[in-house]
Protein backbone atom coordinates (compact mmCIF):
# COMPACT_ATOMS: atom_id res chain seq x y z
CA UNK A 1 0.00 0.00 0.00
CA UNK A 2 2.09 2.56 -1.41
CA UNK A 3 1.32 6.29 0.31
CA UNK A 4 2.11 9.35 -0.87
CA UNK A 5 -0.02 12.03 1.59
CA UNK A 6 0.57 15.95 0.73
CA UNK A 7 1.45 17.84 3.78
CA UNK A 8 -2.09 18.51 4.89
CA UNK A 9 -2.07 19.57 8.49
CA UNK A 10 1.16 20.37 8.54
CA UNK A 11 4.50 18.94 9.82
CA UNK A 12 4.10 19.74 14.05
CA UNK A 13 6.60 16.87 14.94
CA UNK A 14 6.38 15.76 18.36
CA UNK A 15 9.83 15.14 19.89
CA UNK A 16 8.91 12.17 22.17
CA UNK A 17 9.14 8.36 21.56
CA UNK A 18 8.45 5.63 23.81
CA UNK A 19 11.16 3.66 23.72
CA UNK A 20 13.64 5.48 23.25
CA UNK A 21 14.31 4.89 19.80
CA UNK A 22 14.22 8.57 18.24
CA UNK A 23 15.57 9.72 14.95
CA UNK A 24 13.28 12.88 13.31
CA UNK A 25 13.93 13.60 9.98
CA UNK A 26 11.67 17.09 9.19
CA UNK A 27 11.27 16.84 5.54
CA UNK A 28 8.15 17.97 4.71
CA UNK A 29 6.61 17.29 1.18
CA UNK A 30 6.35 20.24 -1.08
CA UNK A 31 3.36 20.03 -3.48
CA UNK A 32 2.85 17.21 -6.19
CA UNK A 33 2.38 17.75 -9.20
CA UNK A 34 -1.50 17.70 -8.60
CA UNK A 35 -4.31 19.04 -10.52
CA UNK A 36 -5.50 22.20 -9.18
CA UNK A 37 -9.32 23.64 -9.67
CA UNK A 38 -10.14 26.97 -8.63
CA UNK A 39 -12.91 25.47 -6.17
CA UNK A 40 -15.13 22.41 -5.60
CA UNK A 41 -17.58 23.00 -8.10
CA UNK A 42 -14.79 23.83 -11.15
CA UNK A 43 -13.01 19.78 -9.71
CA UNK A 44 -16.88 19.04 -10.46
CA UNK A 45 -17.33 20.14 -13.69
CA UNK A 46 -13.67 18.66 -14.57
CA UNK A 47 -13.26 15.76 -16.97
CA UNK A 48 -11.71 13.61 -14.25
CA UNK A 49 -14.49 13.46 -11.90
CA UNK A 50 -16.50 10.68 -13.38
CA UNK A 51 -12.76 8.70 -12.46
CA UNK A 52 -12.67 10.20 -9.13
CA UNK A 53 -15.98 9.07 -8.02
CA UNK A 54 -15.26 5.79 -9.02
CA UNK A 55 -12.57 4.81 -7.48
CA UNK A 56 -13.76 6.96 -4.54
CA UNK A 57 -16.17 4.30 -4.23
CA UNK A 58 -14.32 1.52 -4.67
CA UNK A 59 -12.29 2.80 -1.73
CA UNK A 60 -15.29 2.91 0.55
CA UNK A 61 -16.99 -0.29 -0.52
CA UNK A 62 -13.68 -1.69 0.30
CA UNK A 63 -13.25 0.24 4.05
CA UNK A 64 -17.08 -1.39 4.35
CA UNK A 65 -15.50 -4.57 3.35
CA UNK A 66 -12.80 -4.76 5.69
CA UNK A 67 -15.02 -3.18 8.80
CA UNK A 68 -17.07 -6.68 8.27
CA UNK A 69 -13.56 -8.37 8.98
CA UNK A 70 -14.24 -7.17 12.80
CA UNK A 71 -17.40 -9.68 12.47
CA UNK A 72 -15.68 -12.48 10.97
CA UNK A 73 -12.96 -12.23 14.21
CA UNK A 74 -15.69 -12.39 16.57
CA UNK A 75 -17.80 -15.27 15.17
CA UNK A 76 -13.92 -16.89 14.58
CA UNK A 77 -13.12 -16.00 18.35
CA UNK A 78 -16.40 -17.40 19.45
CA UNK A 79 -16.69 -20.46 17.89
CA UNK A 80 -13.30 -21.88 19.14
CA UNK A 81 -13.61 -21.34 22.44
CA UNK A 82 -15.87 -22.27 25.31
CA UNK A 83 -19.58 -21.20 25.39
CA UNK A 84 -18.92 -19.88 28.75
CA UNK A 85 -16.38 -16.92 27.60
CA UNK A 86 -18.77 -16.20 24.70
CA UNK A 87 -19.74 -12.99 25.81
CA UNK A 88 -16.85 -11.45 27.06
CA UNK A 89 -15.32 -12.60 23.56
CA UNK A 90 -17.67 -10.49 22.17
CA UNK A 91 -17.99 -7.74 24.34
CA UNK A 92 -13.77 -7.75 23.40
CA UNK A 93 -14.54 -7.82 19.78
CA UNK A 94 -17.35 -5.05 20.14
CA UNK A 95 -14.94 -2.67 21.98
CA UNK A 96 -11.76 -3.00 19.69
CA UNK A 97 -13.16 -2.07 16.33
CA UNK A 98 -14.36 1.08 18.28
CA UNK A 99 -11.60 2.09 19.98
CA UNK A 100 -9.79 1.33 16.62
CA UNK A 101 -11.83 3.89 15.15
CA UNK A 102 -11.59 6.84 17.88
CA UNK A 103 -8.04 6.54 18.00
CA UNK A 104 -7.36 6.48 14.98
CA UNK A 105 -8.53 9.86 14.52
CA UNK A 106 -7.54 11.43 17.80
CA UNK A 107 -3.87 10.75 17.19
CA UNK A 108 -2.80 7.13 14.51
CA UNK A 109 -4.05 8.51 11.51
CA UNK A 110 -1.13 11.26 11.66
CA UNK A 111 0.70 9.30 13.73
CA UNK A 112 0.90 6.78 11.04
CA UNK A 113 0.82 9.45 7.77
CA UNK A 114 2.48 12.29 9.24
CA UNK A 115 3.87 13.90 5.83
CA UNK A 116 7.30 13.49 6.63
CA UNK A 117 9.63 11.44 4.44
CA UNK A 118 11.63 8.35 5.66
CA UNK A 119 11.62 8.86 9.51
CA UNK A 120 11.63 6.43 12.36
CA UNK A 121 8.50 9.06 14.28
CA UNK A 122 6.46 11.09 13.25
CA UNK A 123 3.42 13.08 14.23
CA UNK A 124 1.16 15.75 12.51
CA UNK A 125 -1.30 16.66 15.23
CA UNK A 126 -4.29 15.61 17.10
CA UNK A 127 -7.59 15.13 15.46
CA UNK A 128 -8.43 14.36 11.88
CA UNK A 129 -10.25 17.92 9.81
CA UNK A 130 -10.35 18.53 6.23
CA UNK A 131 -9.69 22.47 5.93
CA UNK A 132 -9.52 23.20 1.82
CA UNK A 133 -12.26 20.72 -0.17
CA UNK A 134 -10.60 21.27 -3.19
CA UNK A 135 -7.12 20.22 -1.51
CA UNK A 136 -8.95 17.33 0.63
CA UNK A 137 -11.89 16.15 -1.30
CA UNK A 138 -10.72 16.11 -5.23
CA UNK A 139 -8.05 14.47 -6.55
CA UNK A 140 -5.44 17.18 -6.12
CA UNK A 141 -5.00 15.23 -2.85
CA UNK A 142 -4.79 11.50 -4.49
CA UNK A 143 -6.16 10.43 -7.73
CA UNK A 144 -8.00 7.39 -5.71
CA UNK A 145 -9.82 8.59 -2.80
CA UNK A 146 -10.75 11.87 -0.68
CA UNK A 147 -9.28 12.74 2.91
CA UNK A 148 -12.61 11.41 4.69
CA UNK A 149 -11.79 7.71 2.23
CA UNK A 150 -7.81 7.58 3.08
CA UNK A 151 -8.85 8.31 7.02
CA UNK A 152 -11.82 5.73 6.85
CA UNK A 153 -10.01 2.81 5.01
CA UNK A 154 -6.79 3.64 7.44
CA UNK A 155 -8.96 3.13 10.22
CA UNK A 156 -10.97 -0.16 9.70
CA UNK A 157 -7.08 -1.78 9.17
CA UNK A 158 -5.89 -0.28 12.06
CA UNK A 159 -8.49 -1.95 14.61
CA UNK A 160 -7.11 -4.95 12.88
CA UNK A 161 -3.76 -5.58 14.61
CA UNK A 162 -5.56 -5.43 18.03
CA UNK A 163 -8.44 -7.96 17.53
CA UNK A 164 -5.62 -10.47 16.52
CA UNK A 165 -4.53 -10.34 19.99
CA UNK A 166 -7.61 -10.89 21.33
CA UNK A 167 -7.89 -14.12 19.56
CA UNK A 168 -4.63 -15.68 21.57
CA UNK A 169 -5.61 -14.25 24.99
CA UNK A 170 -9.33 -15.52 25.07
CA UNK A 171 -10.85 -17.31 27.90
CA UNK A 172 -8.18 -15.87 30.70
CA UNK A 173 -7.33 -12.43 30.29
CA UNK A 174 -9.15 -9.60 32.16
CA UNK A 175 -11.14 -7.44 30.76
CA UNK A 176 -10.14 -4.11 31.51
CA UNK A 177 -6.50 -4.53 31.34
CA UNK A 178 -6.43 -5.89 27.98
CA UNK A 179 -8.77 -2.86 27.04
CA UNK A 180 -6.22 -0.19 28.26
CA UNK A 181 -3.43 -2.73 26.07
CA UNK A 182 -5.49 -2.87 23.00
CA UNK A 183 -5.90 1.07 22.66
CA UNK A 184 -2.47 1.86 23.43
CA UNK A 185 -1.33 -0.90 20.98
CA UNK A 186 -3.44 0.52 18.18
CA UNK A 187 -3.29 4.39 19.15
CA UNK A 188 0.46 4.79 19.06
CA UNK A 189 2.17 0.85 18.68
CA UNK A 190 0.53 0.17 15.21
CA UNK A 191 0.63 3.46 13.85
CA UNK A 192 4.50 3.83 14.44
CA UNK A 193 5.84 1.05 12.42
CA UNK A 194 2.79 1.77 9.97
CA UNK A 195 4.73 4.87 9.65
CA UNK A 196 7.92 3.41 8.74
CA UNK A 197 6.49 1.75 5.47
CA UNK A 198 3.43 3.26 4.24
CA UNK A 199 3.83 6.57 5.81
CA UNK A 200 6.63 7.10 3.61
CA UNK A 201 8.98 6.29 6.45
CA UNK A 202 12.59 4.89 6.97
CA UNK A 203 11.54 1.10 5.11
CA UNK A 204 9.82 2.65 2.31
CA UNK A 205 12.92 5.26 1.26
CA UNK A 206 15.70 2.60 1.33
CA UNK A 207 17.88 1.55 -1.54
CA UNK A 208 15.55 -1.35 -2.47
CA UNK A 209 12.46 -0.36 0.02
CA UNK A 210 10.74 -2.65 2.02
CA UNK A 211 7.55 -3.86 0.39
CA UNK A 212 4.36 -4.92 2.17
CA UNK A 213 1.40 -4.04 -0.16
CA UNK A 214 -1.39 -4.82 2.09
CA UNK A 215 -0.13 -5.82 5.31
CA UNK A 216 1.38 -9.45 6.43
CA UNK A 217 3.74 -7.86 8.32
CA UNK A 218 2.03 -4.07 9.09
CA UNK A 219 -1.16 -5.72 10.04
CA UNK A 220 -0.86 -9.26 10.78
CA UNK A 221 2.43 -10.14 12.20
CA UNK A 222 2.00 -6.66 13.91
CA UNK A 223 -0.99 -7.94 16.17
CA UNK A 224 0.67 -11.65 15.96
CA UNK A 225 3.37 -10.00 17.67
CA UNK A 226 1.28 -8.91 20.14
CA UNK A 227 -0.61 -12.26 20.45
CA UNK A 228 2.53 -13.87 21.14
CA UNK A 229 3.59 -11.38 24.06
CA UNK A 230 0.10 -11.84 25.42
CA UNK A 231 0.37 -15.61 25.81
CA UNK A 232 3.84 -15.82 27.51
CA UNK A 233 2.90 -13.45 29.61
CA UNK A 234 -0.93 -15.27 31.10
CA UNK A 235 0.23 -18.60 30.77
CA UNK A 236 -2.18 -21.04 29.23
CA UNK A 237 -5.42 -22.21 30.58
CA UNK A 238 -6.47 -24.15 33.13
CA UNK A 239 -6.91 -27.34 32.49
CA UNK A 240 -4.82 -27.11 28.57
CA UNK A 241 -1.99 -28.95 30.35
CA UNK A 242 -1.93 -31.95 33.20
CA UNK A 243 0.50 -31.50 36.41
CA UNK A 244 2.71 -34.10 34.23
CA UNK A 245 2.78 -31.88 31.09
CA UNK A 246 0.46 -34.41 29.22
CA UNK A 247 -1.36 -31.59 26.94
CA UNK A 248 -5.26 -31.53 26.41
CA UNK A 249 -6.79 -29.37 24.00
CA UNK A 250 -10.11 -27.34 25.15
CA UNK A 251 -12.72 -27.53 22.75
CA UNK A 252 -14.27 -24.97 21.03
CA UNK A 253 -18.08 -24.97 21.21
CA UNK A 254 -19.12 -23.72 17.94
CA UNK A 255 -17.77 -24.78 14.52
CA UNK A 256 -20.35 -23.20 12.93
CA UNK A 257 -19.78 -19.79 14.06
CA UNK A 258 -15.91 -20.72 13.50
CA UNK A 259 -16.77 -21.81 9.66
CA UNK A 260 -19.56 -18.10 9.48
CA UNK A 261 -15.78 -16.20 11.10
CA UNK A 262 -13.46 -17.35 7.96
CA UNK A 263 -15.81 -16.65 4.98
CA UNK A 264 -16.91 -13.48 6.56
CA UNK A 265 -12.83 -12.97 6.87
CA UNK A 266 -12.42 -14.11 3.59
CA UNK A 267 -14.69 -12.27 2.42
CA UNK A 268 -13.60 -8.82 3.97
CA UNK A 269 -10.70 -9.60 2.42
CA UNK A 270 -11.68 -8.60 -0.80
CA UNK A 271 -11.61 -4.98 0.69
CA UNK A 272 -8.65 -5.73 2.40
CA UNK A 273 -6.29 -6.44 0.04
CA UNK A 274 -8.68 -5.22 -2.92
CA UNK A 275 -8.84 -2.14 -1.68
CA UNK A 276 -4.81 -1.72 -1.13
CA UNK A 277 -4.36 -0.81 -4.30
CA UNK A 278 -5.76 2.66 -3.48
CA UNK A 279 -7.78 3.17 -6.77
CA UNK A 280 -10.31 1.16 -8.67
CA UNK A 281 -7.66 0.72 -11.39
CA UNK A 282 -9.18 -2.39 -13.15
CA UNK A 283 -5.87 -4.20 -13.81
CA UNK A 284 -4.41 -4.53 -10.55
CA UNK A 285 -7.54 -4.72 -8.26
CA UNK A 286 -8.74 -7.62 -10.44
CA UNK A 287 -5.28 -9.11 -10.28
CA UNK A 288 -5.53 -8.94 -6.66
CA UNK A 289 -8.80 -10.58 -5.98
CA UNK A 290 -7.23 -13.53 -8.29
CA UNK A 291 -4.61 -13.38 -5.89
CA UNK A 292 -5.78 -13.10 -3.10
CA UNK A 293 -8.59 -16.45 -3.50
CA UNK A 294 -6.23 -18.37 -5.20
CA UNK A 295 -3.57 -18.32 -2.29
CA UNK A 296 -6.75 -18.69 0.30
CA UNK A 297 -7.39 -21.98 -1.59
CA UNK A 298 -4.56 -23.33 -1.63
CA UNK A 299 -3.76 -22.70 1.99
CA UNK A 300 -6.95 -25.09 2.29
CA UNK A 301 -5.84 -27.73 0.80
CA UNK A 302 -2.26 -26.46 2.53
CA UNK A 303 -3.35 -27.51 5.34
CA UNK A 304 -5.75 -30.16 4.63
CA UNK A 305 -2.69 -32.24 3.23
CA UNK A 306 -0.39 -31.10 6.13
CA UNK A 307 -3.66 -32.03 8.89
CA UNK A 308 -3.88 -35.57 6.65
CA UNK A 309 -0.38 -36.35 7.41
CA UNK A 310 0.12 -35.08 10.72
CA UNK A 311 -2.96 -36.16 13.11
CA UNK A 312 -4.49 -38.94 10.01
CA UNK A 313 -7.37 -37.00 10.10
CA UNK A 314 -8.77 -34.12 8.10
CA UNK A 315 -9.23 -31.27 11.23
CA UNK A 316 -11.69 -28.76 10.29
CA UNK A 317 -10.50 -25.86 12.16
CA UNK A 318 -6.80 -26.16 11.30
CA UNK A 319 -8.46 -26.09 7.41
CA UNK A 320 -9.80 -22.67 8.77
CA UNK A 321 -6.86 -21.52 10.34
CA UNK A 322 -5.04 -22.87 6.38
CA UNK A 323 -7.82 -20.33 4.57
CA UNK A 324 -6.65 -17.97 6.98
CA UNK A 325 -2.87 -18.58 6.65
CA UNK A 326 -3.29 -18.79 2.96
CA UNK A 327 -4.99 -14.72 3.02
CA UNK A 328 -2.39 -13.66 5.48
CA UNK A 329 0.43 -14.93 2.73
CA UNK A 330 -0.42 -13.39 -0.22
CA UNK A 331 -1.27 -9.80 1.57
CA UNK A 332 2.39 -8.75 1.10
CA UNK A 333 2.66 -9.34 -2.14
CA UNK A 334 -0.17 -9.21 -3.64
CA UNK A 335 -0.44 -7.25 -6.57
CA UNK A 336 2.77 -8.75 -7.16
CA UNK A 337 2.33 -12.42 -7.71
CA UNK A 338 0.93 -14.86 -10.94
CA UNK A 339 -1.36 -17.16 -10.31
CA UNK A 340 1.24 -19.81 -10.03
CA UNK A 341 3.24 -17.74 -7.00
CA UNK A 342 0.24 -17.41 -4.97
CA UNK A 343 -0.77 -21.17 -5.14
CA UNK A 344 2.66 -21.44 -3.16
CA UNK A 345 2.51 -19.09 -1.72
CA UNK A 346 -0.84 -20.30 0.12
CA UNK A 347 0.02 -24.16 0.00
CA UNK A 348 3.33 -23.38 1.86
CA UNK A 349 1.51 -20.88 4.38
CA UNK A 350 -1.50 -24.14 4.69
CA UNK A 351 1.14 -26.79 5.84
CA UNK A 352 3.23 -24.08 7.92
CA UNK A 353 0.06 -23.32 9.78
CA UNK A 354 -0.71 -26.39 11.07
CA UNK A 355 2.91 -27.00 11.67
CA UNK A 356 3.03 -24.19 14.15
CA UNK A 357 -0.40 -24.53 15.84
CA UNK A 358 1.40 -28.31 16.94
CA UNK A 359 4.59 -26.48 17.82
CA UNK A 360 2.96 -23.40 19.86
CA UNK A 361 0.98 -26.13 21.99
CA UNK A 362 4.29 -28.24 22.44
CA UNK A 363 6.06 -25.16 23.71
CA UNK A 364 3.19 -24.64 25.58
CA UNK A 365 2.19 -21.21 24.50
CA UNK A 366 -1.53 -21.84 24.69
CA UNK A 367 -3.44 -19.46 21.93
CA UNK A 368 -7.33 -20.77 21.68
CA UNK A 369 -7.48 -19.73 18.25
CA UNK A 370 -4.15 -20.14 16.44
CA UNK A 371 -3.96 -16.29 16.16
CA UNK A 372 0.29 -16.71 16.01
CA UNK A 373 0.13 -19.50 13.85
CA UNK A 374 -1.73 -17.25 11.26
CA UNK A 375 -0.94 -13.79 11.55
CA UNK A 376 2.71 -13.89 12.84
CA UNK A 377 4.09 -17.19 11.50
CA UNK A 378 2.28 -16.62 8.05
CA UNK A 379 2.85 -13.09 8.44
CA UNK A 380 6.19 -13.53 8.18
CA UNK A 381 6.32 -16.11 5.64
CA UNK A 382 4.23 -13.92 2.98
CA UNK A 383 6.45 -10.69 3.48
CA UNK A 384 9.18 -13.05 3.13
CA UNK A 385 7.80 -14.63 -0.10
CA UNK A 386 8.13 -10.82 -2.08
CA UNK A 387 11.59 -11.43 -2.11
CA UNK A 388 11.50 -15.46 -3.45
CA UNK A 389 8.34 -15.27 -5.53
CA UNK A 390 6.63 -12.63 -8.01
CA UNK A 391 7.57 -9.47 -9.75
CA UNK A 392 10.12 -7.94 -7.29
CA UNK A 393 12.18 -11.60 -6.28
CA UNK A 394 15.62 -10.87 -5.52
CA UNK A 395 18.52 -10.98 -3.05
CA UNK A 396 18.47 -7.20 -2.50
CA UNK A 397 14.25 -7.48 -2.03
CA UNK A 398 14.64 -10.12 0.26
CA UNK A 399 16.93 -8.72 2.42
CA UNK A 400 14.75 -5.37 2.45
CA UNK A 401 11.81 -8.04 3.47
CA UNK A 402 14.28 -9.66 6.18
CA UNK A 403 14.93 -5.72 7.36
CA UNK A 404 11.42 -4.93 7.81
CA UNK A 405 10.29 -7.89 9.68
CA UNK A 406 13.11 -7.91 11.95
CA UNK A 407 12.86 -3.72 12.75
CA UNK A 408 9.02 -4.09 12.96
CA UNK A 409 9.29 -7.58 14.86
CA UNK A 410 11.40 -6.21 17.71
CA UNK A 411 9.85 -2.85 18.05
CA UNK A 412 6.26 -4.85 18.32
CA UNK A 413 7.17 -7.25 20.46
CA UNK A 414 8.92 -5.14 22.90
CA UNK A 415 6.34 -2.53 22.99
CA UNK A 416 3.34 -5.35 23.86
CA UNK A 417 5.98 -7.44 26.02
CA UNK A 418 6.53 -4.13 28.47
CA UNK A 419 2.77 -3.09 27.89
CA UNK A 420 1.56 -6.46 29.26
CA UNK A 421 4.72 -6.65 31.64
CA UNK A 422 3.49 -2.95 33.37
CA UNK A 423 -0.17 -4.23 33.17
CA UNK A 424 0.86 -7.42 34.88
CA UNK A 425 3.00 -5.79 37.53
CA UNK A 426 0.13 -3.34 38.30
CA UNK A 427 -3.48 -4.21 37.91
CA UNK A 428 -2.87 -8.16 36.65
CA UNK A 429 -3.51 -9.24 33.24
CA UNK A 430 -5.34 -12.85 34.33
CA UNK A 431 -8.70 -13.67 36.27
CA UNK A 432 -8.89 -15.50 39.26
CA UNK A 433 -8.76 -19.20 38.72
CA UNK A 434 -12.62 -19.61 40.32
CA UNK A 435 -13.24 -16.62 37.63
CA UNK A 436 -11.34 -18.63 34.92
CA UNK A 437 -13.22 -22.08 35.63
CA UNK A 438 -16.60 -20.60 36.19
CA UNK A 439 -16.44 -18.42 33.13
CA UNK A 440 -15.96 -14.69 31.98
CA UNK A 441 -19.01 -14.15 30.91
CA UNK A 442 -20.15 -13.94 34.83
CA UNK A 443 -17.46 -12.71 36.37
CA UNK A 444 -16.14 -10.15 34.30
CA UNK A 445 -20.11 -8.90 32.86
CA UNK A 446 -22.68 -10.57 35.31
CA UNK A 447 -23.90 -12.08 31.55
CA UNK A 448 -24.87 -15.11 30.05
CA UNK A 449 -24.65 -16.19 26.10
CA UNK A 450 -26.59 -19.08 26.01
CA UNK A 451 -29.07 -18.24 29.46
CA UNK A 452 -31.25 -20.87 28.62
CA UNK A 453 -29.66 -23.35 26.13
CA UNK A 454 -26.62 -24.97 27.17
CA UNK A 455 -24.53 -26.89 24.67
CA UNK A 456 -22.26 -27.79 27.41
CA UNK A 457 -20.83 -26.84 30.79
CA UNK A 458 -17.29 -28.05 31.18
CA UNK B 1 -43.48 -55.56 41.30
CA UNK B 2 -39.85 -55.09 39.68
CA UNK B 3 -38.20 -52.16 38.56
CA UNK B 4 -36.26 -52.27 35.00
CA UNK B 5 -33.61 -50.40 34.23
CA UNK B 6 -32.02 -50.77 30.76
CA UNK B 7 -29.26 -48.31 29.35
CA UNK B 8 -28.93 -48.53 25.70
CA UNK B 9 -27.63 -46.59 22.48
CA UNK B 10 -29.46 -43.20 21.89
CA UNK B 11 -30.44 -44.21 18.40
CA UNK B 12 -32.07 -47.55 19.39
CA UNK B 13 -34.50 -45.66 21.78
CA UNK B 14 -37.38 -45.53 19.38
CA UNK B 15 -37.17 -49.36 18.14
CA UNK B 16 -37.32 -50.23 21.86
CA UNK B 17 -40.59 -48.25 22.06
CA UNK B 18 -41.64 -49.74 19.65
CA UNK B 19 -41.23 -53.45 21.02
CA UNK B 20 -42.14 -51.96 24.56
CA UNK B 21 -45.76 -50.74 23.07
CA UNK B 22 -46.50 -53.92 21.10
CA UNK B 23 -46.37 -56.04 24.41
CA UNK B 24 -48.90 -53.54 26.24
CA UNK B 25 -45.99 -51.15 28.40
CA UNK B 26 -47.84 -48.22 28.81
CA UNK B 27 -45.13 -46.12 30.34
CA UNK B 28 -41.68 -45.19 30.97
CA UNK B 29 -39.43 -42.65 31.82
CA UNK B 30 -36.01 -42.15 30.10
CA UNK B 31 -32.94 -39.50 30.97
CA UNK B 32 -30.30 -39.11 28.23
CA UNK B 33 -27.13 -40.66 30.58
CA UNK B 34 -23.46 -40.66 30.18
CA UNK B 35 -21.04 -43.19 30.94
CA UNK B 36 -18.77 -46.44 30.02
CA UNK B 37 -18.73 -50.45 29.96
CA UNK B 38 -16.26 -52.47 28.12
CA UNK B 39 -16.95 -50.43 25.21
CA UNK B 40 -14.58 -47.54 27.20
CA UNK B 41 -14.32 -44.56 25.42
CA UNK B 42 -12.97 -43.41 22.07
CA UNK B 43 -10.20 -40.86 20.73
CA UNK B 44 -11.20 -37.69 19.28
CA UNK B 45 -9.03 -34.97 17.64
CA UNK B 46 -9.44 -31.46 18.17
CA UNK B 47 -6.42 -28.53 16.41
CA UNK B 48 -3.78 -31.53 15.74
CA UNK B 49 -3.92 -33.53 19.32
CA UNK B 50 -6.12 -36.60 20.13
CA UNK B 51 -7.56 -37.10 23.26
CA UNK B 52 -9.88 -39.69 24.80
CA UNK B 53 -14.18 -39.46 25.14
CA UNK B 54 -14.60 -41.47 28.12
CA UNK B 55 -17.97 -41.28 28.66
CA UNK B 56 -20.08 -41.75 26.10
CA UNK B 57 -23.76 -40.79 25.33
CA UNK B 58 -26.35 -43.23 26.42
CA UNK B 59 -30.34 -43.47 27.15
CA UNK B 60 -31.43 -44.96 29.96
CA UNK B 61 -34.58 -46.29 30.46
CA UNK B 62 -36.75 -47.30 33.78
CA UNK B 63 -39.66 -49.27 33.70
CA UNK B 64 -42.03 -50.70 36.74
CA UNK B 65 -43.62 -53.64 35.64
CA UNK B 66 -45.58 -56.35 37.47
CA UNK B 67 -43.79 -59.26 38.48
CA UNK B 68 -44.63 -61.67 35.85
CA UNK B 69 -44.10 -59.53 33.01
CA UNK B 70 -40.75 -59.10 33.35
CA UNK B 71 -39.10 -61.57 31.27
CA UNK B 72 -41.41 -60.25 28.49
CA UNK B 73 -39.94 -56.99 28.77
CA UNK B 74 -36.29 -57.76 28.79
CA UNK B 75 -36.78 -59.28 25.82
CA UNK B 76 -38.64 -56.67 24.26
CA UNK B 77 -35.72 -54.17 25.29
CA UNK B 78 -33.00 -56.51 23.89
CA UNK B 79 -34.87 -57.33 20.81
CA UNK B 80 -35.30 -53.14 20.55
CA UNK B 81 -31.75 -52.60 21.39
CA UNK B 82 -29.21 -54.66 19.88
CA UNK B 83 -27.29 -53.96 17.01
CA UNK B 84 -24.30 -57.12 18.22
CA UNK B 85 -21.56 -54.58 18.39
CA UNK B 86 -20.17 -53.23 21.64
CA UNK B 87 -21.93 -50.26 23.34
CA UNK B 88 -25.35 -52.41 23.44
CA UNK B 89 -25.73 -51.76 27.02
CA UNK B 90 -27.09 -53.57 29.46
CA UNK B 91 -30.79 -54.32 31.76
CA UNK B 92 -30.97 -54.29 35.41
CA UNK B 93 -33.77 -55.47 37.44
CA UNK B 94 -34.33 -54.80 40.79
CA UNK B 95 -37.65 -55.33 43.75
CA UNK B 96 -39.83 -52.53 43.47
CA UNK B 97 -41.05 -51.76 47.22
CA UNK B 98 -44.00 -49.86 46.50
CA UNK B 99 -45.73 -47.61 43.60
CA UNK B 100 -48.29 -44.69 43.83
CA UNK B 101 -50.15 -42.92 41.69
CA UNK B 102 -49.99 -39.71 43.11
CA UNK B 103 -53.31 -38.07 41.31
CA UNK B 104 -55.58 -41.03 42.94
CA UNK B 105 -53.20 -42.25 45.85
CA UNK B 106 -53.50 -45.80 44.49
CA UNK B 107 -50.96 -47.90 45.87
CA UNK B 108 -49.15 -51.08 44.66
CA UNK B 109 -49.83 -53.14 41.64
CA UNK B 110 -52.42 -50.80 40.66
CA UNK B 111 -50.85 -47.90 40.41
CA UNK B 112 -48.32 -49.43 38.18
Amino acid sequence: MKHNPPNLIGTTPAGLFLLGILVLIAAPLGAQDAPAYADYEAFQASAGYGLFTTNNLWMMIAAALVFIMHLGFATLETGLTRSKNTVNILYKNTLIPCIGILTYAICGFNLMYPGVEGGWFAFAGFGVSVGDSVASLTDAYNPGYTYWTDFLFQAMFAATAATIVSGAVAERVKLGPFLVFATLFVAVCYPITGYWKWGNGWLNVMETPFYDFAGSTLVHSVGGWGALAGAILLGPRIGKYSADGKMNPILGHSMPLATIGVFLLWLGWFGFNGGSVLSADPSLVSLTLVTTCIAASAGAVGSMLASLVIVKKPDLSLTLNGVLAGLVGITAGADQMAVMSATIIGLVAGVLVVISVVFFDRIKIDDPVGAISVHLVCGIWGTLAVGLLGAKAGMSQLIAQVTGVAAIGIFTFLFAFILFFILKKTVGIRVSSEEEIGGLDIGEHGNEAYPDFHPSRN
Amino acid sequence: MKLITAIIKPFKLEEVKGALAEIGVEGMTVTEVKGFGRQKGHTEIYRGSEYTVDFLPKVKIEIAVQADLVTKVIDAIVRGARTGKIGDGKVFVTSLEETVRIRTDERGEAAL
